[in-house]
């Protein structure tokens, strides 16, 4: 299973976390900065696979970016390869042609779209076309309910409260 | 407050807002930071809806890029949830699975709104919640929601299925028992037609197959079925993996699964499954000589890839395959070898691994070969992982690979040399270990070390010290085995084994002494045959010039002895007379070197050269290097040097009196002389061998020791001890500046030993009496090329000469016949230390439900447990409040004495209180009437059931239709 996903920039920075085991905040960092060294010192024409204490790490850069996730021993590296381009795949169409700006500022969203694609660090939803329906769905139903909140009775029943 | 919460509202900070105050970083990116924690600390506490979930959103961004603690918000949290606004919920949700763990405490709180959310009828709500319960179930929660995961994975919407069927993971490993409801309805998920159900459905057999393959044996049917119909790749690549466990479980299966494993591998055009199925087949399927002979096919294909992706897994392929098949390895021998120069480390590594398991008796010596001149011209880090590599797989079991061990250990001693090499440690240990192990090694081992020694520039390499101090060690051990041991004693009194620590550089002496001992009782030994045999010493003509000067030295040294300011002075003329009667003998020995080829010839000289004269310098060559060394601040050193100089002090009287005055036969004295060295000699003379792991066990405790069992206050006492860093060995430099007259002790780098002019000029006089030990001088005096210098190495390590050595191994094929029988090497039966069976029993709960479901219900169905089943699954479906109920008391007797959870009383109390009408019934039932109040009894009661089961799980069934 996938244990955790990063999205860290050339820089270095951080752009999303998602952690399918447990670790705490503390190895949260710890982690991050180890993986971060190993992955961004690596040059461009080299494999998309390091080890990494007993797990594995498949990474791949896109743009500015890297995409890594964590897997056990026993996983097919290039699957997580084939998730992790369909991840951006789909970021792409969400956000149409996406690029880090749009993962800095809907950093909630990212992770909404990733956790249409995965559950407990194993895909559940291989379409795209589909995930991208359930967003849309989703999105139009927080829209609805923001709406509902900002009208102006709203306003006046929350300040007259 | 209404005031407040309004203005909160409108002038609150948004995420947009924080995220481009960030990155403007006006303040500073921590002050800003904490400034915006605090105003989220209170909004979180605002009780308008929008503004605590504005304010968890930033938290949680916080908290995910910035690694903020965000637990203190986790009640905030728990409120958000219960908001009606979709918006709300999911900012919510996304939160509590972010920061919530088994720890946190407002977890309890959160049963009932999950719940609710699991049975609302907006799927997105329920996919929210199990979302969430997929991250941070407990077992409480596990417990308390199996009822509404069951009624999930029949859901009429595939969306909301395929997550159910997700969280069932996480749910069955925190409350196994869940296995019982859920498990058959996981299994017919299956058998769905939804590609999308039944790809995370074999997902989730997979990771629970990984854990725990025999359990899952009697569904290979199922599994069996897609592999053959399905066409989705996502689905087989799982499936694969599972095959690739239950394979070697059952051979009917693996030999029923090969060949549409291999059908997939022709047909397939995705990397991934094909990659897939290549491991299986090597993983798994190695027995079928054509899947293997196929996947090898398509492995080279990989090997020879642009893609250093496939190139990679294609050598992980290659070495997974290698113990059982060689012939697959050696086929590709040639990229694999080429690999190791890629420019991917990662590629190199795993060819340098690959290239290890090729390693055989036949081959070491052509593939240390190859590899040591692949550590020539790679990085240091590289460098050392070769180094290792080969140190490891040659010395394993008893170095059982090694036929050759006089090659073996030059290649130790080459190794030594070769540039960046940090593996001090492990030769040191590998040198010693063959040196008392193999008997017949020792004349090589003693070359190589002398070798070693005799190299100034090596001392300057402190990685290397571990090396030298077992090469000093060694010449000292096995000194007879020395073509020249009075050359050995300049090598190890050389100046620069200051640059030692201070424990290594004991060694040193030690094994100067050893010399000595042996250089005296060799010239008795010589000097009593030849007084034998002839009368007509031919000694004598030297005497009296070496007598008088002998006699200078002796006097100025026992002066010395006694008054420590006149040896100061001394210490400046002494090295100069000395150097003198040197200079004499170490150009004999430069003839000597270069005449000693043959054994026998060195003997011969050998012989010569114990001439009284030779045997005088000796003593005192050692002397003067000792004395000084007497007044270090090591202990050891002071210890050793104090008792090779007490020794030469009791020696030296008596030796020119029975050189002179033999004629006149004062025998008395002689003999003393004789005897002490004798004495001395016979005290090294035994040989020293290997120890036994186990040998400590062997000794049994006497009566009345009491040995402590726990040693962990030892720790505390011997923290501080270590072994001599680097930095301590400017002691010797140091002392030097002392006799100098420098009070003021000097710190010296690590690189530079920084000489002082007493010390350089010492240097230099070495230099010039004893040029064939020094590199020849292109820098100043005193100033070593670094021994590591890779331009001072042999400039043989082209890339042509790679190539061409590479070929010539890739050529010879045949066996090299070994004109040497392998020699007998010591073994103690302590040597193969037994590696202990891990413990395994972390997976037994939930692979034994798993098993009690599977079989219990598809194979043999008893009478009793069939009756049970029933019963439980009618409750399951009749009403979740009863199912609950008898999942609760299933969970009290499997796990009652499970101290781990915390929590559990509280809330089973709980469950008791609101559910005690009817429990009486439901018992009864479940336990086939003997239903008793007390919770022995029923635990009794459930083993009695429980037996037939676990007698049937022995022996998995696969139904016969598959085989």
């Amino acid at each position: 299973m996938i244990q955790f996903v990063l999205l860290i920039s050339r820089q270095g920075k951080v752009r999303l976390t998602k952690w399918y085991s447990p670790y705490t905040q503390k190895e949260r960092t710890k982690v991050l900065r180890e993986l971060s060294g190993v992955i961004l010192a690596r040059g461009p024409k080299l494999c998309n696979f390091v080890e990494w204490r007993e797990y594995k790490v498949v990474y791949k850069r896109y743009a500015s970016l890297y995409f890594c996730m964590c897997i056990d021993q026993d996983d097919n590296e290039l699957e997580v390869l084939e998730i992790i381009h369909h991840f951006v795949e789909i970021l792409d169409r969400y956000f149409g042609s996406v690029c880090e700006l749009d993962l800095i500022f809907n950093f909630h969203k990212a992770y909404y779209i990733l956790d249409e694609l995965l559950i407990a660090g194993e895909l559940q939803e291989s379409s795209k076309k589909t995930v991208a329906r359930l967003i849309a769905a989703q999105d139009s139903l927080v829209e609805t309910a923001k709406e509902q909140a900002s009208s102006i009775s709203n306003m006046i029943a929350q300040a007259t409260k | 407050m209404a005031g407040f919460s309004v203005m909160d509202t409108l002038f609150q900070r948004t995420l947009d807002d924080l995220i481009k105050g960030l990155r403007l970083q006006l303040m500073g990116e921590s002050a800003f930071l904490s400034k915006a924690l605090d105003e989220i600390r209170r909004e979180a506490k605002s009780t308008d809806p929008d503004t605590k979930s504005a304010a968890l959103l930033k938290l949680t961004y916080l908290s995910s890029l910035h690694f903020y603690d965000m637990s203190f918000a986790a009640f905030h949290v728990v409120e958000l949830l219960s908001s009606t606004r979709f918006s709300h919920k999911k900012i919510a949700y996304h939160a509590a699975s972010h920061s919530f763990d088994d720890s946190t405490p407002v977890l309890v709180l959160i049963t009932n709104q999950l719940r609710k959310d699991l049975t609302s009828t907006n799927e997105f709500e329920v996919s929210l919640a199990l979302e969430c319960l997929s991250r941070i179930a407990t077992v409480d929660l596990a417990r308390d929601l199996t009822p509404e995961i069951f009624t999930l994975l029949a859901s009429s919407k595939v969306f909301v299925r395929k997550k159910a069927i997700g969280v069932v993971l996480r749910v069955f490993d925190r409350y196994p028992d869940s296995v019982r409801v859920c498990f058959k309805r996981l299994v017919e998920n299956l058998e769905t037609s939804d590609s999308q159900v039944v790809s995370v459905a074999v997902g989730v057999f997979c990771e629970l197959a990984l854990r725990d393959p025999t359990s899952y044996l009697p569904l290979a049917p199922e599994f069996y079925k897609i592999l053959v119909d399905s066409k989705n790749n996502w689905v087989l690549i799982k499936v694969l993996k599972i095959f690739a466990k239950l394979a070697p479980l059952e051979p009917r299966l693996a030999k029923r699964v090969v060949e549409p494993v291999c059908e997939h591998i022709r047909r397939t055009g995705a990397k991934s499954l094909l990659f897939e199925c290549i491991r299986t087949v090597v993983s798994s399927l190695s027995d079928y000589e054509h899947a293997v002979k196929l996947a090898v096919v398509k492995i080279r294909e990989m090997l020879v890839d642009d893609d250093p992706n496939l190139k990679y897994l294609g050598l992980q392929a290659l070495s997974v395959v290698a113990p059982k098949h060689l012939w697959a390895v050696l086929e590709n021998k040639e990229v694999v070898i080429k690999s190791l120069s890629d420019v991917d480390p990662n590629i190199k590594l795993e060819s340098l691994r690959l290239v290890m398991a090729m390693v055989s008796e036949s081959n070491v010596a052509e593939i240390s070969r190859v590899l040591v001149n692949y550590a020539l011209k790679s990085d240091p880090e590289f460098c050392n992982l070769i180094l290792g590599s080969i140190l490891s797989t040659c010395c394993r079991n008893v170095y059982e690979i090694i036929i050759d061990f006089d090659w073996y250990v030059s290649l130790l001693g080459e190794m030594s040399r070769i540039p960046h090499c940090q593996k001090g440690e492990e030769i040191e240990k590998q040198l010693i270990d063959i040196g008392m192990r193999v008997k017949d090694v020792r004349p090589e081992l003693v070359r190589v070390s002398r070798d070693l020694l005799i190299d100034p520039a090596l001392l300057g390499n402190p990685f290397l010290h571990r090396i030298l101090s077992a090469a000093a060690w060694l010449s000292g051990e096995y000194v007879e085995f020395s073509v020249n041991p009075f050359e050995l004693m300049e090598a190890l009194l050389q100046p620069r084994t200051s640059l030692l620590p201070p424990l290594l550089k004991a060694i040193y002496i030690q094994s100067a002494f050893k010399v000595l001992i042996f250089c005296l009782n060799s010239y008795l030994l010589l000097r009593g045959d030849a007084a034998s045999s002839s009368y007509s010493d031919k000694l004598v003509p030297d005497v009296p010039g070496l007598f008088s000067e002998r006699d200078s030295v002796g006097c100025s040294d026992l002066a010395s002895c006694d008054a420590p300011v006149e040896a100061e002075l001394d210490e400046g003329f002494n090295p100069r007379d000395l150097n003198q009667s040197f200079g004499g003998l170490s150009v004999e020995y430069g003839g000597e070197e270069t005449s000693t080829c043959g054994q026998a010839s060195a003997s011969a000289s050998l012989k010569d050269s114990f001439t009284h004269e030779s045997i005088t310098n000796l003593l005192n060559r050692v002397e003067l290097a000792v004395v000084p060394l007497t007044r270090s601040y090591d202990v050891e050193i002071v210890e050793r040097a104090r008792n090779v100089h007490c020794f030469i002090e009791l020696i030296k009287p008596q030796m020119p009196d029975c050189l002179v005055q033999k004629e006149e036969s004062s025998d008395t004295e002689e003999a003393e002389a004789s005897k002490i060295i004798k004495l001395m000699h016979d005290a090294f003379s035994n040989d020293l061998g290997p120890i036994s792991v186990s040998a400590q066990e062997r000794v049994s405790v006497p009566d009345g020791l009491v040995l402590v069992e726990n040693l962990e206050d030892l720790e505390t006492i011997c923290g501080d001890v270590q072994l001599p860093s680097l930095n301590s060995f400017s002691h010797g430099s140091s002392h030097f500046e002392e006799m100098a007259g420098v009070s003021i002790p000097i710190f010296q780098s690590k690189e530079e030993p920084g000489p002082s002019n007493e010390c350089t000029s010492l240097l230099a006089e070495h230099r010039k009496q004893h040029g064939l030990y020094y590199l020849p001088s292109e820098k100043k005096d005193g100033d070593y090329p670094p021994a590591n210098d890779p331009q001072l190495q042999a400039n043989s390590n082209d890339d042509e000469d790679l190539a061409k050595l590479t070929e010539q191994l890739l050529v010879s094929k045949k066996k090299p016949n070994h004109a040497k029988p392998r020699p007998v090497v010591v073994k103690l039966d302590g040597d193969q230390v037994p590696i202990a069976a891990g413990p395994h029993s972390q997976e037994d709960l939930l692979s034994g439900t798993v098993r009690d479901v599977l079989l219990g219900s598809e194979t043999k169905p008893t009478t009793r447990s069939s009756t049970k089943r029933k019963g439980k699954e009618k409750l399951n479906v009749d009403s979740t409040t009863e199912s609950k109920e008898n999942l609760g008391d299933v969970e009290k007797q499997d796990q009652g004495n499970s101290s781990t959870r915390k929590s559990k009383p509280h809330t089973h109390s709980k469950g008791r209180r609101h559910r005690s009408p009817g429990k009486k019934g439901d018992e009864g039932e479940e336990n086939c009437q003997k239903a008793k109040p007390k919770s022995s009894g029923r635990h009794k009661a459930r083993q009695r059931a429980d037996a037939p089961l676990n007698v049937v799980s022995q022996t998995p069934v696969i139904p016969d239709f598959l085989l």
